[in-house]
């Protein structure tokens, strides 16, 4: 193998699997180890930037980091269940613990640099947008056909699981940069904004349509069956605050999980999930399955909706029949009938939460934005963001369809860099590279300036309140969080894997005592190979090909040094235990380029100079 | 040294050996040994050699003296019998431990001031007395606890940190092995576990006296330009006679050369070391030819690794003293004294 390029800003990321994972490409570590100093307010920051809404994604966040962080890989075999960090709850403490952070948010844009841009919805996409790009002098206005900002985090995330006041303030955060803020006003035509004379457009109105599910004695039953967002947003409304005592809820999503809970709040005695997918095949995530099941809401399987029943216009009760589900050599999959009788269950009210859809009506066809003729949705590129129709960006579940808050945010930085660099004459295209810092953590022979003695707890449990007290509020949250006991010893099974072992082969005279000391066995000298040969030939076998091979220059004996990303716990041995220095760790910060950052706008500058 | 303990956390796919094992329960104490000290990978190689046999750790004791290398004990097999012995008494000691129990495994581990200086009486007798152990000395060439003097090891000519040249005729450890008679005498080098580690094992499978002479660098003293016992000076003149492989008793022999290239060498407990010819006609079993050998290519400046020589129909002190089959301490009161009518039975035959 070629020795690795570790000045490639991709490969130390790569290492970062929770940073990695997560689409704003957050710091984990970073904010981690500054919870664990106790700097709630700076580790908030650093979340911050990065994503906008630490608050609010500390509590309903998707957490692709979890899934990917190498906790869960090491921890095998250790007597525990292996478990990920529970870095969504350690990112709720820096909210929750944090002090005023006021000071330290962007200062409002002493000037206007004379463009406009308009941000259709007040979501996280748009809000993102605004965030970046106000404190640059860019005059913002923002839509919303609500009174309030915040989107779907808002209206359809129930407020047992977010407070209002936390939407409140992380949205607030953004309106101190002098972000305009047109309330009540729905975008109704495309047409008629771009002749408003902005310089660009963002559309961040998410995917608004629930899916609706068209079988017999849907239309006459109507009165009792609702789709499950506009349901949850009449609940945040007060439209509704009661329903039927026997609930079924229809999908296996996070909305459905919303639904259910939400519906065993509001009077529902005997509320439950069905759906067509295997349970583990739903898309709502694991931990919300579980939340839902705690509350003693039953999840069935395996049930297809055949029918509703009614008897003089009222609901009754429904129809289901049972599948398996069968996936043909591409993977697609069937569900096949089982052949057993049709399964009927009483209900005096359904949730339809079976999926959403994006709706473009207010957006016209003949102004230049092409649509996919399928689809029918926007074209827009993955990076840039951008429409065919240059001033337009789409972003958030508008773009490519219902995704999650970190991503709709995520593309606001993306779409607020393209817009910024449009604006300034540069290429959209052109991407900046990440900002990267690379500082060696040596303080000592043995001492490190990061806490390099791993953990060996499990994960801690997030305190509840009293179920029953839960279950009669719709506002009550729920999860309590964890205090600062708990955060610190949580924060202490994070692996650091930012803190890079960094080889200098010059360095090595090869005594062995790094490869003899670790305990993960990710070290091998051997002969180099190619990497199909050398993950077989390591001292312990590197089959998890996801991750990479480091392979150092040749060494004297034209041995190579090998390292298997893995499994490396960054506790730092191999480099304590190293004579000549020839392994170090260094810690690696990635943060993202947003609109505006360092070396952005470089070409405008020099222009202008 | 280091402050932390080693993380208790493991490769996910780490094996177990026969008994339920894995590598790491036969780990002792992390090291407090310098950064890089050879010592720390024949350790390594100890732990590898005692999980790959599938030996139970409280089957093993592990005896040392005094010095860099006779701390190390305490680095691996944390769940061994062990005695620090005074300097260089540890031969003695063992053999004492040996003569009471016979059914452990015996692992010497001494440096070359502790076996070559203060203790060379000590191992001269324990050799020619063929108390069955694995004598493994930790070579560096110098005395690292007191900053790096020369020992008796050290070669003629080769200069010290300082800049001092050694004058002094070096003692030859596995030559002095193989004059004694111990019956498997080898040597290696820390920074070759391929080599280090069969011959670890066949040293424990051997009835007899097992010598390694192990150079292993001291990183802090003995690793520089004009020693002749640092990493790189030894691998520039390591001359291995004959890679070989150690077979289990009753594993499958999966290694397969022409005939001619191997010579099979049968242990007493079943197991077979398969040696690999190389260019010379180097043949392990004839003890003047080896030891003529070593010192030829010793004056040449050359270090000659390997099995050096194996007598395979070995005997050790018990069978000499004709020793009882048991460890004492299973001995009963009726074994112990066994009765007028046995007593009467020596004597009538002392008359």
């Amino acid at each position: 193998m070629q020795p690795s390029d570790t000045q490639d800003p991709a490969y130390f990321h790569k290492v970062v699997d929770c940073q990695w994972a997560c689409p704003a490409h957050t710091p984990v570590p970073e904010y981690i180890r500054l919870i664990a100093a106790g700097r709630y307010g700076d580790a908030y920051m650093v979340n911050w930037r990065a994503n906008v809404f630490p608050g609010i994604l500390g509590r309903i966040c998707d957490r692709p980091c979890e899934p990917a962080c190498r906790r869960s890989r090491v921890e095998v075999s250790n007597g525990n269940t292996p478990e990920p960090v529970a870095i969504c709850r350690l990112k709720r403490v820096a909210a929750d613990l944090k002090d005023d952070i006021r000071a330290y948010l962007p200062t409002p844009a002493a000037r206007k640099n004379g463009k406009r841009v308009a941000c259709v919805g007040a979501g996280p996409a748009s809000l993102a947008v605004a965030r970046d790009l106000a404190p640059l002098g860019y005059a913002i206005t923002i839509f919303e056909a609500d009174a309030k900002a915040g989107g779907f985090m808002r209206t359809q995330v129930p407020r047992f699981r977010l407070p209002e006041e936390v939407i409140d303030e992380e949205t607030g955060y953004i309106f101190t940069f002098n972000v305009e803020f047109v309330n009540n006003r729905r975008i109704d035509s495309m047409k008629a904004l771009l002749t408003e004379g902005y310089d660009a457009v963002f559309v961040g109105s998410g995917a608004p349509r629930g899916r609706d599910l068209d079988i017999p004695g849907r239309r006459e039953a109507a009165a009792h069956i609702h789709v499950g967002i506009d349901w949850l947003a009449s609940v945040y409304f007060g439209h509704v605050s009661n329903v039927g005592r026997r609930v079924i809820v229809l999908g296996g999503g996070n909305t459905a999980m919303d639904c259910c809970r939400s519906a065993r709040r509001l009077g529902g005695e005997d509320v439950k999930v069905i759906v067509r997918s295997g349970f583990a095949q739903m898309k709502a995530s694991p931990w919300e399955k579980e939340d839902a099941m705690h509350e003693g809401i039953p999840i069935l399987n395996d049930h297809v909706p055949k029918s509703f029943v009614h008897e003089n216009g009222r609901l009754v009760g429904m129809i289901f029949e049972k599948i398996y589900a069968e996936y043909d050599v591409n993977g697609r999959r069937a569900l096949i009938p089982t052949g057993e009788p049709e399964v009927y269950f009483d209900c005096d009210e359904v949730l339809i939460a079976v999926g959403q859809e994006n709706a473009f009506p207010w957006i016209e066809r003949d102004i230049g934005i092409a649509f996919d003729a399928r689809s029918n949705m926007p074209i827009v590129n993955k990076t840039t963001l951008q429409a065919s129709l240059p001033k337009v960006f789409f972003g958030g579940d508008a773009a490519f369809g219902p995704k999650n808050i970190i991503t709709a945010v995520a593309h606001g930085h993306e779409a607020a860099l393209s817009i910024d660099r449009m604006l300034n004459g540069e290429d959209v295209t052109q991407r900046p590279p990440p900002l990267t810092h690379v500082v060696s953590q040596k303080m000592g022979i043995h001492e490190w300036s990061y806490d390099n003695n791993v953990s060996l707890d499990a994960r801690s449990k997030v305190p509840w309140v009293d179920a029953a007290k839960a279950l009669k509020s719709i506002r009550l949250e729920v999860e309590l969080g964890f205090n600062a006991d708990t955060a610190w010893k949580e924060a202490q099974r994070c692996l650091n894997c930012d803190v890079q072992t960094v080889f200098t082969d010059r360095l090595c005279i090869e005594c062995d005592a790094c490869v003899d000391i670790c305990p993960m066995d990710c070290l091998t000298l051997a002969p180099n190979a190619d990497e199909t040969e050398l993950r077989q030939r390591l001292s312990a076998q590197a089959l998890n090909t996801e991750q990479s091979l480091f392979v150092s220059g040749a060494l004297k004996t034209q041995r190579v040094m090998v390292k298997d990303e893995d499994v490396c716990l960054h506790c730092g041995l191999c480099a304590e235990r190293c004579p000549t220095g020839a392994w170090d760790m260094q810690k690696f910060l990635l943060e993202m380029s947003h609109a505006g950052d360092g070396c952005a706008n470089t070409a405008a500058k020099k222009a202008a100079a | 040294m280091t402050y932390i303990a080693k993380p208790k956390l493991h490769h996910p796919h780490l094996t177990c050996n026969a008994i339920g094992f894995t590598r790491r329960d036969y780990e002792g104490k992390i090291s407090t040994l310098c950064a890089g000290c050879g010592h720390d990978s024949i350790s390594a190689a100890i732990i590898h050699a005692c999980w790959e046999l599938s030996i139970e750790p409280h089957r093993i004791a592990k005896l040392s003296g005094i010095g860099c290398s006779s701390k190390t004990p305490d680095y691996f097999l944390g769940q061994s019998h062990g005695f620090n012995t005074v300097h260089g008494r540890m031969p003695s000691v063992l053999t004492g431990a040996n003569l009471a129990n016979r059914k452990l495994f015996y692992l010497g581990v001494s440096g070359d001031g502790d076996s070559a200086s203060i203790g060379i009486g000590q191992l001269v007798h324990a050799i020619r007395r063929g108390v069955r152990m694995v004598y493994i000395v930790e070579n560096n060439g110098v005395y690292g606890l007191t900053k790096g003097q020369f020992s008796a090891t050290a070669d003629q000519g080769s200069v010290s940190k300082k800049g001092a040249r050694n004058t002094d005729v070096p003692l030859d450890l596995v030559g002095l092995a193989m004059h004694l008679g111990a019956s498997f005498v080898a040597r290696s080098f820390s920074g070759d576990k391929h080599q280090l580690i069969p011959l670890i094992k066949a040293a424990i499978a051997h009835k007899g006296t097992a010598f390694i002479d192990v150079v292993s660098p001291c990183v802090t003293f003995n690793n520089h330009a004009g020693s002749t016992k640092s990493y790189e000076y030894v691998r520039e003149h390591n001359d291995a006679v004959n890679p070989f492989d150690y077979i289990a008793p009753r594993a499958p022999i999966t290694v397969d050369y022409a005939p001619g290239e191997v010579v099979d060498v049968q242990m007493h407990d079943g197991s077979l070391l398969r040696l690999r010819k190389l260019d010379t006609n180097y043949d392990p079993s004839d003890r003047a030819a080896a030891i003529s050998y070593v010192h030829t290519q010793q004056l040449r400046g050359e270090i000659v690794t390997g099995l050096l020589y194996v007598d395979a129909d070995s005997h050790d002190l018990h069978q000499h003293l004709n020793t009882v089959a048991v460890p004492l301490n299973t001995l009963t009161a009726k074994d112990l004294s066994p009765g007028k009518a046995t007593l009467d039975k020596i004597n009538a035959a002392l008359r």
